[in-house]
């Protein structure tokens, strides 16, 4: 499925601009082109007060910079198609047109599709008007876009396979994150609201080491996840040890994270701001196919390294000594003690390996996605879901669980899921999952009393 | 920097709407967590389901605004069974996932393009508050200020949400305290306090707990049906996870399992939220800021207040977790 963007995009401007999106502005304002006369209208200036702004920009099916398209006659007209016409004016060479209006109220704005340039087509459903609800008491930017995006008929099949590829390569990434929430769980019993943070932890000491210090992506990705081991050994020791001493309870404890987790995402859009950032390698990449699945070679990686840290990682927690007494621990904290372990010691080597592998999901969605300060509170959700579906507290109950939400979220748009909202499908089969089987896929009965 | 402005805003939202949304949804909550022991993270959604069920049938359906008001109510109680089922047997983080992801869910599919023409998308709906601005008695509205040193103020509309909200909690604050005093009420304490002696009894626990969603989900209800009231507009973006962390956070620093501990928590959260987000914001802004630019720009000066709640958060259920009120003993925290 490859999506076409084209022809064109217009934007209507209220009185007032407040929060866009970044990209929405920078589409809206383009570069003014100080061209040689060949454009036949003079400039359109911005009415003072109220007025509708439109402009026209071909997006050229998202290839090179888009041009505004001049000359196009626009109307604006008062409640309905048939309404009183407020006003009329051809697109300059910047592709605007600037129209004043009374005041509150409906306004249709009208493109006649005849003065369009040859060659320049509205795409989409190709709608020749649009309907703006004027409120001058709030802020009022209205972004539309005469459908630009053209979507080619993709086969039954290819949707399943790229649903697949997607959906298996978003539940290894649940998958790590799901680990560390569900080894930190098992040891301490802690439900941490916080583990979103940790996952945005990563891409941002990421994105800080590449950006910042300017190292190559793979380097900085490497320290992101030592740095949050550290980060994770520091928390156990400064926060959640000092609790656990005093006999703090795990409720109490779930809302300590809660409030642990708005500190860190404030912190986070304090320090790096609401926007969303790229790395400086690795952003857009072509597909190559192998066996007849399309991936890029970043997504090859990400699916490689996910794949080896996560079977590394059961197998060590199967067979070495450290895992043995991380699943002690996990069963039976005061056997476990009486027995000779040094239970904190077992629980801080918890925390720096699931910091770390929750890290490493930042780290590889930093490279997979772009980096904002709120991605990881996004996935928390999905990474519970996860958790919850394959057994809370289990190891190999997380990686199905994940894989299963990974794959519900990207093949539910195939089967009916709106794809607006296709996590809702993941998180409906998690209620229904444990309406049938609430231990999870994998969980012990008795674990949920 | 001007005081009068930072007390202003700080007193304005402590005794505005703002804060009877909150109080109204903390009641729910105190009778969910702090009576019954039930961790529900999901009160945005049973506001919202009460939001958007009033909404719809005025809006999109063009029903009567009663109707609405009762298409609401049933939408919360509905909600309520609905998550009680699968969840109330099991254990209690079990319950703050499902309501969680419930409330997402609900959040999402109200907001989603595909159903625009129902939950009117991402600009929710509008066009429903007629009947209830109709009704109010005020001509204008209030402001009380000693010069220019400004006090509190009032719209002309929110006064009159004020006085409707208020009554409201005042209201609700009477049904939980007669209710909880009731054999009813110790029967749900009970439960908080040791599930498996109640139900050694011959109480059926179940059932407790089932009503004890349900009335607490009616509170929410209300609450969202006083927000999108009291605002005009149903916006399904306002009833996020964030806002049940915030209620819960109200709900705390009044103290749990306590009739009055939800207002008063409301009052003192928006008190501190709105004062101290106006004295950054007045610290940073004018020409020649207070705090210097390349400490704190303006955009960041928000944010200051959201660092501090959830410092604030994590202090006060670390070393506070009865709140003022609350009652150490009682508060039943640990689950397992």
């Amino acid at each position: 499925m490859r999506l076409r963007l084209a022809a064109l995009l217009a934007v209507v401007m209220g009185m007032l601009i407040l929060l866009t999106p970044g990209t929405a502005i920078a589409q809206a304002t383009p570069t003014p082109t100080p061209s040689a006369g060949a454009v036949p209208t003079a400039d359109n200036p911005i009415v003072e007060g109220a007025n509708i702004t439109v402009t026209l920009l071909d997006l050229k099916g998202g290839e090179g910079k888009p041009e505004p398209v001049p000359g196009v006659s626009l109307t604006v007209l008062k409640d309905s198609k048939t309404g009183a016409e407020v006003g009329s004016q051809t697109t300059d060479s910047k592709g605007r047109v600037s129209i004043g209006i009374e005041g509150n109220g409906t306004y249709v704005v009208e493109l006649d599709p005849d003065t369009l340039p040859s060659g320049v087509k509205l795409s989409g459903g190709g709608e020749t008007t649009k309907t703006v609800e004027v409120k001058l008491a709030s802020s009022n930017f209205v972004q539309f876009q005469i459908g630009a995006v053209v979507v080619e008929k993709a086969s039954f099949g290819s949707k399943v396979v790229d649903g697949t590829r997607s959906g298996i390569i978003s539940g290894l990434l649940i998958a790590l994150a799901a680990l560390g929430l569900s080894l930190i769980f098992g040891t301490t019993g802690l439900t941490n609201f916080g583990h979103g943070e940790l996952i945005t932890f990563g891409a941002i000491a990421t994105y800080i080491f590449n950006r910042g210090v300017g190292l190559p992506v793979i380097v900085a990705g490497i320290l992101a996840v030592v740095a949050a081991a550290v980060f994770g050994f520091l928390q156990d020791r400064i926060l959640w040890r000092p609790l656990r001493n005093r006999g703090t309870g795990l409720i109490a404890m779930m809302i300590v994270s809660i409030g642990f987790a708005l500190l860190l995402r404030s912190v986070y859009q304090y320090g790096f701001g609401g926007s969303t950032r790229t790395l400086s390698e690795y952003v857009v990449q072509g597909r190559d196919s192998y066996l007849g699945v399309d991936l890029s070679h970043k997504e090859v990686a990400i699916v490689l390294v996910s794949v080896i840290t996560i079977t590394v990682t059961c197998i060590a927690l199967m067979r070495t000594r450290l895992g043995k007494a991380m699943r002690a621990v996990s069963d039976n904290p005061a056997l476990s003690a009486s027995s000779g372990m040094r239970v904190d010691g077992v629980i801080s080597a918890v925390w720096i390996l699931g910091t770390a592998l929750t890290g490493l999901a930042g780290v590889l969605l930093a490279v997979q996605q772009q980096v904002n300060f709120q991605m990881g509170f996004n996935l928390l959700l999905l990474v519970f879901a996860g958790v919850t579906l394959g057994g809370l507290g289990t190891i190999w109950g997380a990686l199905i669980g994940s894989l299963i939400i990974g794959l519900m979220v990207e093949l539910g748009p195939v089967f009916g899921v709106p794809a607006s909202i296709k996590e809702v499908g993941a998180l409906v089969v998690l209620i229904l999952i444990l309406l049938v089987r609430p231990q999870g896929i994998l969980g012990k009965a008795q674990r949920i009393g | 920097m001007d005081f009068g402005t930072i007390l202003d805003a700080a007193l304005s939202s402590a005794l505005g709407p703002q804060a009877i949304v909150f109080a109204l949804a903390a009641i729910g909550l105190n009778v969910h967590f702090g009576y019954t022991g039930l961790l529900n993270f999901g009160q945005a959604g049973f506001m919202s389901i009460a939001a958007f069920g009033l909404a719809v049938t005025v809006v999109t359906w063009d029903l009567p605004f009663l109707v609405g008001i009762l298409v609401g109510m049933v939408g919360a109680v509905l909600l309520a069974l609905v998550l009680g089922v699968p969840t109330l047997r099991l254990r209690a983080d079990y319950l703050a996932i499902v309501t969680i992801a419930t409330s997402e869910i609900l959040r999402l599919v109200f907001g989603a393009v595909e159903f625009k023409d129902t939950f009117g998308g991402s600009n929710g709906l509008t066009g429903f508050v007629r009947p209830y601005q109709n009704l109010n008695p005020y001509s204008d509205g209030f402001s009380l200020h000693i010069g220019s040193f400004g006090i509190v103020s009032f719209s002309k509309n929110d006064l009159w949400s004020i006085t409707v909200g208020w009554l409201l909690v005042a209201l609700s604050c009477l049904v939980v305290w007669a209710l909880m005093r009731s054999p009813w009420g110790r029967v749900l304490k009970s439960i908080r306090e040791d599930e498996d002696a109640v139900r050694s009894l011959g109480k059926n626990v179940f059932a407790y707990k089932m009503q004890a969603l349900v009335l607490g989900g009616v509170f929410g209800g209300i609450a969202g049906i006083f927000h999108i009231l009291k605002q005009g507009s149903a916006v399904p973006t306002d009833f996020n996870t964030t806002f049940t962390f915030y209620a819960y956070a109200a709900l705390l620093i009044g103290g749990a399992a306590r009739v009055l501990g939800p207002v008063v928590g409301s009052i003192i959260f928006w008190f501190l939220i709105s004062g101290i987000g106006s004295f950054f914001s007045e610290a940073t802004g004018g020409s020649d800021p207070v705090i210097p630019d390349w400490i704190m720009t303006q955009t960041q000066s928000s944010l200051v207040r959201l660092i501090l709640l959830g410092l604030g958060l994590m202090l006060l259920m670390i070393f506070r977790p009865q709140g003022i009120f609350g009652d150490r003993r009682e508060i039943a925290i640990d689950g397992r």
